[in-house]
């Protein structure tokens, strides 16, 4: 009985909603609330709550004694940072491997999505789409083994096919070098994702007035002509937002997974990355102050550029992300 | 009149013959990893060593696949990973589509700050060493617990990005339907039960696969949170432990030399990390063609802003 006059109150107009005070509207809506409170609670405890170790970043920590017990230092542990060469060249790696990988991620993902947009048998271009979207279900432990095993220099095929090609004299030691290091990861990164990529692109392609080619085709344009002006103008703000996501992630260095797995002794100089750097500090070194200081700096940092991203695009009027 | 003619029929001609021969280009470099690796774990590891096999296996054998299976650390971290997986599937797809019918409803006076909660994790993250030392306090170490609970890569009770590709979908459906519930007397938890959920399967079906893809090749939780319980291992993080010792021998083969050859069972390191990987990426690669026109769908779905 009291469902049915709840349920009277719920279709009423807005404007006797309004009048409604804040309270009943929360009792009214209890089940929607016992609904998603659990799962809030959930996401405040485990992605939110451990920011509460943040304060071991103005901390000497010291395992063994609570959080409240430490020696506080202030900003020390993120001078320390600044001032370590080590820590440069770790930020150094983590941008170059970024900017790499997301221009050529969004270079080969477009040029692809293109490209298949031009196959106009259907059934051949769901079997390339189908065989394009595979790596990416593959997890980057099993995608860095097959990537190891095609550059090794005992038969791997990188090496097999360059030295057919007489492109080179003997097989080169691509995972020993640091100088092919970033190229590796950034064409990893394509090799996984191009194909997954392609499905956002298409849909956007896909989306654009068809009328638009007719009146290029009129005006005489051909197949490039119509890609440039027609269908790269029209799928800009799916750009422009996937630019602004990508932003926020700049300094994940084109992901953790490759450098961790791929990375070695002798390409260290040229392989460490931030998270990389997280990790041998807290794990294995043990100096969770300097570890910690470096994730804030990671974290904050993108969030800025995040923000900043978006506030731009606003002011071009592009599309936003929030 | 004749030149034009030509020109409109060689262009066509010579551009799809270019593009045809660029998508098998794709299509060899795409597949070709995963086939040698096949071709790998099917010939005599002995044989291997030799060199030459490419798409093709020389000396057929089944002896990777028996090494593998009869290895119980193998065969248990297969069925830990299959527990994870489901386990974590069903609880987070069920959890996920009734947070995104809460943030579906406009009248819910928490909609925005309950989204914005959900939206800010996927850019914003505290960091390892504190997610750790959480993990720790909530005694949570070496459970089997922490794989469903931690929001780690793709993994975690409630993914943002799954939330949202739910929520615009229940707004796509018609409104009418759900109101004609209310009026019957329906409470917003049947509604979601009885009409919403039924009519969310395709949706469903594509986070399901993304969580469920996301715990499978999940390794880094394993590696930080229960690498010193054996029984909790899973097929990822066993093949992770074959992966760091081999490439190193990569980037230092005289190392490679020295590892070890069984010669009595012809199995090598690197057949049997070929006979792993296979096993642990045929049971996706088995689905994912069937759901390919719902995540296309909800792909696309995800990216629609609000």
């Amino acid at each position: 009985m009291t469902q049915h006059t709840v349920h009277k109150v719920d279709l009423a107009p807005q404007s006797a909603r309004r009048t409604e005070s804040f309270w009943s509207r929360v009792i009214r809506q209890r089940q929607l609330i016992l609904m998603s409170f659990p799962m809030v609670l959930y996401v405040l405890l485990f992605a939110y709550g451990p920011i509460w170790g943040w304060l071991m970043a103005f901390q000497n920590y010291k395992p063994g004694f609570s959080i409240t017990d430490q020696t506080w230092v202030g900003f020390d542990q993120f001078r320390f940072l600044f001032m370590d060469e080590g820590f440069t060249r770790v930020l150094r790696n983590t941008i170059a491997m970024s900017f790499i990988s997301l221009i050529l991620g969004f270079v080969t993902a477009i040029g692809l999505a293109l490209l298949m947009n031009e196959i106009k048998k259907t059934g051949i271009k769901r079997l390339i789409q189908t065989i394009s979207y595979l790596p990416h279900f593959l997890s980057w432990v099993i995608v860095t083994g097959l990537v190891s095993m095609a550059l090794s220099t005992e038969g791997g095929i990188i090496n097999v096919v360059l030295m057919k090609l007489h492109l080179i004299d003997k097989p080169i030691l691509w995972l020993g070098e640091g100088k092919y290091f970033w190229g590796i990861v950034g064409l990893t990164n394509v090799w996984k994702e191009v194909g997954w990529n392609t499905i956002i692109y298409l849909a956007a392609i896909a989306s654009v007035d068809p009328s638009l080619y007719e009146a290029a085709e009129v005006d005489g344009a051909g197949r490039f002509r119509k890609i440039w002006n027609v269908t790269l103008p029209g799928i800009r703000p799916v750009i422009v937002i996937l630019l602004i996501m990508n932003v926020g992630w700049i300094l994940n260095g084109g992901g953790f997974d490759i450098q961790y797995f791929l990375g070695n002794g002798q390409v260290l100089d040229w392989s460490e990355t931030i998270d990389i750097f997280v990790l041998k500090y807290g794990l294995r070194i043990g100096n969770y102050s300097l570890g910690v200081a470096a994730g804030i700096f990671k974290t904050v940092v993108s969030i800025v550029l995040l923000y900043c991203a978006n506030t731009i695009a606003k002011r071009l009027g592009e599309e936003r992300l929030i | 009149m004749q030149t034009v003619r030509s020109k409109f029929k060689t262009e066509p001609f010579l551009f799809h013959t270019f593009n045809y021969l660029f998508m098998l280009f794709v299509v060899v470099v795409t597949l070709y990893p995963f086939l040698n690796t096949l071709a790998i774990s099917f010939n005599s590891g002995i044989d291997t060593t030799r060199g030459g096999i490419y798409v093709w296996p020389r000396e057929w054998t089944l002896k990777n696949y028996e090494a593998v299976f009869l290895s119980g650390r193998v065969f248990d971290a297969f069925w830990v990973s299959v527990a994870r997986t489901v386990i974590g599937t069903v609880v987070s797809v069920f959890l996920t589509a009734m947070l995104a019918y809460t943030i579906s409803r406009k009248e819910y006076i928490f909609r925005k700050p309950v989204t914005l909660i959900f939206v800010l994790t996927m850019y914003f993250s505290a960091g390892l060493i504190p997610s750790y030392f959480l993990i720790k306090d909530l005694n949570l170490l070496n459970t089997f617990l922490v794989y469903i609970l931690f929001p780690g890569a793709g993994a975690g009770l409630i993914s943002a990005f799954n939330m949202l590709v739910v929520r615009t979908y229940i707004r796509s459906l018609p409104e009418s339907l759900i109101e004609s519930a209310k009026i019957d007397g329906a409470s917003d938890f049947k509604v979601f039960m009885s009409i919403i959920l039924p009519l969310c399967t395709p949706v469903l079906a594509t986070i399901a696969l993304f969580t469920a893809v996301g715990q499978w090749n999940s390794w880094f939780d394993t590696f930080i949170f229960a690498s010193s319980r054996q029984e909790l291992s899973t097929l990822q993080y066993e093949l992770m432990k074959m992966l760091s010792s081999t490439v190193n021998s990569n980037a230092n083969p005289s190392l490679s030399s020295t590892a070890a050859k069984d010669t009595a069972t012809m199995i090598t390191p690197l057949s049997i990390r070929a006979a792993i990987t296979i096993v642990a990426s045929v049971p996706i690669l088995f689905v994912y063609p069937f759901l390919q026109r719902h995540f296309v769908a909800g792909l696309q779905l995800g990216s629609v802003k609000e």
